[in-house]
């Protein structure tokens, strides 16, 4: 009896430990998945707006533990992580992306360079040492329901963050005038042009708030790991797997495919070795594409 | 209202549209026809804004259109129903006519369409793409109309829509210009349609214009023979 209660409560505190893999993974993958969903564009420099949002979190909380309110100061470096890798994407899209959406491979090579200079100003500012905010109180400790079971605060509030996050997306997507152009342009961009649609603007701002999505993932990241000049980059290929695997212009694709893989990967480290899970993960998705090339939910229109 | 002077279109090297000249007044239906390949959609397109014009000037209203980009252009007063209609097949009936909303200043989907079109009100949450032909081309009309253009453009609205239907087509467009009092342009290769609702026919063949007149003072057998194959 003792045992099976172990063993539950191991598998439980697993299963909440992919819970947090996969808040971080989904809050990336939304800003992407609307990004190369919307505009077909492969930002590579993903990553790097993740990084942007953590070492804002970073510098917010030096700043905070200087000037004593340091158990107020997530909530603003979740606004600010949003806010400045959003004015970051803004930039990005209107210096160079925006020259290049009739040219996918280019976009993938440019945004990759532009990732490696994003890494090496990181390297610059903030060193090439893994960096960790101070956490206010209430963000450590742990919660425990029934003895034995530990969960820590920190990953309930990514959790709920991810949550707040994707009913947001939610409601902008589906709810919204701005999601009606967003889906529009997305559809038909020609033709969204011709109806009176800014299909500039729309692409611009979706590209700038699918990296302010990525800032706010930074900000969530701080709180389960450290910061360094890579992190964004170790992030990026599981992201881009997130997303093709869930069909892009899916939400809800998205969403279980971010789940799947999370879960996979925490839950079979569990049993081997990282490395090992992460073979077995990839290699499962790649047998699924292939038996599904456009993914698990991929949007039916009629042509 | 709408003038097109010495207009010239090109794909790539070869000219579609050379040197044309156009006007179109308030209140008046103008039916452009001609066989497949002659130029019609090309010249459509030209005026949304869809393709660049390679030499001539677009004007409406005295402001000229040349230069800006088709929602620039909505912004101004056109407005566009394309062909084969282009409805967005996973937006809602009622989602797709917002699309036309952008420079309203009250963002619902004024009364006055579902009334022409009761049909769009009925199926207002339905997928675009689930209507049949001629319900999407009600409600391509419906969501060009909301913009409150001054001159509506309609690239072969009969294209692929049952016969019966096009009679209702006709009798809409009529209604709409009784209503609005606004300058239409159809292109078409139907000619008893064109004849249900032009004021003046215009026939186009390789991107020029070879006959025009007045409803009143059409031969349609003279007519029939351009159109013919």
């Amino acid at each position: 009896m003792a045992e099976t209660s172990t063993l539950f409560t191991t598998l439980l505190m697993q299963g909440f430990a992919g819970m947090s893999l996969f808040s971080v993974l989904l809050l990336m993958a939304l800003g992407l998945a609307i990004i190369f969903g919307q505009m077909g564009v492969i930002n590579m420099a993903h990553g790097e707006f993740m990084t942007i949002g953590a070492y804002t979190t970073y510098i917010m909380s030096t700043f905070a533990e200087a000037h004593g309110f340091i158990n107020q100061y997530f909530i603003l470096a979740l606004i600010a992580a949003f806010a400045i890798a959003f004015a970051a994407g803004y930039l990005l899209e209107y210096l160079l992306i925006r020259r290049l959406y009739k040219r996918p491979l280019d976009t993938l090579l440019a945004t990759w360079g532009v990732s490696l200079v994003m890494q090496q100003a990181f390297r610059e500012i903030f060193g090439a040492r893994e960096v960790s905010p101070a956490l206010p109180e209430w963000l450590t400790g742990s919660y425990q329901p029934a003895p034995g079971i530990d969960l820590p605060v920190s990953g309930l509030m990514v959790l709920v963050l991810m949550l707040v996050v994707t009913f947001g997306v939610w409601l902008m997507m589906y709810r919204s005038r701005w999601g009606i152009r967003v889906r529009a342009t997305t559809q038909n961009r020609v033709i969204a042009d011709a109806v009176g649609i800014n299909t500039k603007r729309v692409d611009r701002i979706t590209f700038a708030l699918g990296c302010g999505l990525a800032g706010i993932a930074g900000a969530a990241f701080t709180t389960i790991a450290s910061t360094g000049p890579t992190t964004g980059s170790l992030f990026i290929v599981d992201t881009f797997l997130v997303v093709v695997f869930g069909g892009a212009a899916s939400l809800f694709g998205t969403i279980a495919s971010a789940f799947t893989i999370a879960q996979a990967q925490s839950g079979l480290e569990f049993l081997m070795t990282g490395s090992m899970a992460k073979v077995i993960t990839l290699v499962s998705v790649v047998l699924i594409l292939m038996m599904r090339p456009e993914g698990l939910f991929s949007v039916k229109v009629r042509k | 209202m709408l003038e097109v002077q010495n207009l010239s279109v090109s794909y790539g090297q070869s000219s579609v549209i050379e040197s044309l000249q156009l006007s179109i007044e308030k209140n008046e239906t103008l039916a452009i026809l001609g066989r497949n390949g002659m130029g019609k959609s090309t010249l459509l397109r030209a005026l949304i804004g869809i393709l660049p014009a390679r030499t001539g000037k677009i004007s409406l209203n005295g402001m000229e259109l040349t230069k800006n980009e088709s929602h620039e252009r909505v912004a101004r007063g056109l407005a566009y129903v394309p062909q084969g209609r282009g409805i967005f097949p996973s937006l809602t009936v009622e989602e797709n006519i917002k699309t036309g909303l952008e420079n309203a200043k009250d963002h619902r989907v004024p009364d006055e369409i579902y009334s022409l079109f009761p049909v769009l009100y009925e199926m207002r949450r339905r997928k675009g793409g689930n209507l049949s032909g001629g319900q999407q081309q009600q409600l391509a009309i419906s969501r060009a109309l909301v913009s409150n253009p001054s001159v509506l453009l309609l690239d072969e609205p009969t294209e692929g829509i049952q016969p019966s239907i096009i009679k209702d087509l006709a009798k809409a467009l009529n209604e709409i210009k009784r209503l609005r009092k606004i300058a239409i342009v159809v292109s078409e290769q139907v000619l008893s349609f064109a004849l249900d609702v032009a004021d003046r026919i215009l026939i186009i063949e390789k991107g020029r214009i070879v006959h025009e007149n007045l409803r009143a003072n059409v031969d349609a057998k003279k007519l029939s023979q351009y159109l013919s194959v």
